[in-house]
């Protein structure tokens, strides 16, 4: 990276790793100018959940509906572009593979630097449009397909210092949320829910082993159900309002816990939320108030940051671009991307 | 075709059954876990992989389906689950003809794409330490790796 940049530079970034179509463009990595999602939510609710098929087929639809999109509101041609960025994995392989070919294609048809971005290196990245980093910093990512704490010394790279051992954050919202009978996507249903109950049950914390930042939310999750089972066979009624907030209260309390702690271990300066799971509002207040008065900086994106999309790509992308890294033409849709190897690509230059 | 009982008591043992199998396994290998909710099918999957010398956390496939490790096999963990109500083949040939073991968990959504030779594997949930672990082996090769286990 050179001091004497002065030229703005336009990143736009892909993504459709899961059920948004999405495509963005960022200036200097950090500003947002066109920002477009298209969400296929409706479509997979009467599934429960996303089913991969029906995620490819509007990905194959959407696509160049939103490329269009995306120029026209920026009011800008590939020709103003400085690289192509796209989620590589991790995530649905079909999905992922559409915004791979899609970016392949428009990098070699308009002869531009192309770059594969971790989809969690993303979420990160989604803070920095709204605050610069501070580093040391810890992520804490939570989403239906991660439960993680990442220590970042600098920019690009990732370490992961604690994940869940069963099921992510996000994957035990969406289970409860079916035994409670509502709709998909569970969270935000659970979330609301939990703002009108008690907190009167108590279900396991799982701490692990003393000194690890790894979760577990399978135990919890069987827990709910067991709970909800034996109530049923015993004609109570348990209401779904304080089953949300017992639910809810166990999940929040272990993830600020470790975050706290892995924080103050790591001294770090700030600590960042990232992924679908930090538009919870019940997440949000309980960090808040742990880390307020700690002199340790908390920042969560604005709620459209938090989803999946493309800004968050191209932020990421940005720095990575800006360090070096450029995909060949094998570039290839990786729906198991290892963090901590992607991470060690900006190394090997 | 026989089958083969096994009974645990502790995670551990779980662990070390499966970390015995991992090491009878050769690529290509198609298994599949069955069981209800904590009956051991994700503590089965990680004693593989320790089996196979995977070092990453081995956790939930759900959200993307199929999780890849590599080991001194590669280690393929899918759930397919969210894949009930389509006939969709998410390329599960190059999977199961491939050089790795895959571990399915939810395989009767997806019959038809299973090969006719692998190893069925049924956890029952006793009380609450005691797992009955069944083996159906498909095919004289798994039989065969059955036979050894028990011995």
């Amino acid at each position: 990276m050179g001091e004497t940049m002065t030229k703005d530079q336009y990143i736009l970034g892909i993504e459709t790793s899961c059920d948004e179509t999405a495509m963005s463009i960022v200036k200097n990595g950090v500003e947002i100018v066109a920002n477009v999602v298209a969400s296929q939510i409706e479509s997979h609710k009467r599934f429960g959940g996303v089913v991969p098929e029906i995620a490819s087929r509007h990905h194959v639809e959407q696509i160049t509906v939103v490329l269009e999109e995306t120029f026209s509101k920026a009011e800008m041609t590939m020709a103003d572009i400085d690289a192509i960025t796209v989620t590589e994995g991790p995530g649905l392989v079909g999905a992922l593979l559409i915004g791979v070919n899609s970016a392949k294609a428009l990098a070699f048809a308009k002869s531009k630097p192309l770059v594969g971005v971790h989809h969690i290196a993303g979420h990160i990245y989604a803070n920095r449009l709204n605050k610069e980093f501070t580093f040391p910093l810890i992520a804490l990512v939570v989403s239906g397909g991660h439960t993680e704490l990442i220590l970042m010394r600098e920019h690009g790279s990732f370490e992961i210092i604690g994940e869940t051992r069963d099921d992510a954050a996000g994957e035990a919202y969406d289970k409860v949320a079916r035994t409670l009978q509502l709709p998909y996507p569970g969270g935000p249903h659970i979330d609301r829910l939990a703002t009108e109950g008690q907190a009167n049950i108590n279900f396991p914390r799982a701490w692990l082993e003393e000194g690890s930042y790894d979760f577990s939310f399978s135990g919890l999750k069987s827990s709910v159900i067991n709970t909800l089972h034996n109530a049923e066979q015993r004609d109570e009624v348990l209401k779904k309002e304080d089953v949300a907030a017992s639910f809810q209260a166990s999940v929040v309390e272990v993830l600020t816990t470790k975050t706290y702690k892995a924080a103050k271990e790591y001294g770090v300066k700030q600590v960042l939320v990232a992924g679908g799971v930090a538009a919870n509002q019940g997440l949000r207040k309980e960090l808040t108030s742990k880390f307020a008065d700690t002199g340790i900086e908390l920042e969560i994106p604005p709620l459209h940051l938090c989803t999946d999309n493309a800004a968050m790509i191209a932020a990421a992308g940005s720095i990575a671009y800006n360090q070096g890294h450029r995909a060949g033409w094998d570039l290839n849709a990786n729906p198991s991307l290892d963090l901590e190897k992607y991470s060690l690509r900006g190394q090997q230059r | 075709m026989k089958t083969f009982e096994f009974t645990t008591y502790t995670s551990e043992e779980t662990i070390r059954l499966a970390e015995k199998l991992a090491l009878l396994l050769r690529p290509g290998d198609v298994i599949t876990l069955s069981g209800g909710l904590g009956a051991g099918k994700t503590t089965f999957t990680k004693g593989i992989g320790s089996g196979l010398g995977v070092t990453r956390m081995i956790n939930s496939p759900t959200f993307t389906i199929v999780k890849e490790y590599m080991g001194e096999l590669p280690l393929y963990h899918m759930d397919v689950y969210r894949l009930e109500n389509s006939d969709e083949d998410i390329g599960f040939d190059e999977y199961f003809n491939g050089n790795g073991i895959s571990v399915v968990e939810w395989a009767t959504f997806i019959k038809e794409f299973l090969p006719e030779e692998r190893l069925d594997i049924d956890f029952q949930l006793k009380n609450e330490d005691e797992r009955t672990i069944t083996f159906y082996p498909k095919g004289d090769a798994f039989e065969k790796i059955c036979e050894e286990l028990e011995r």
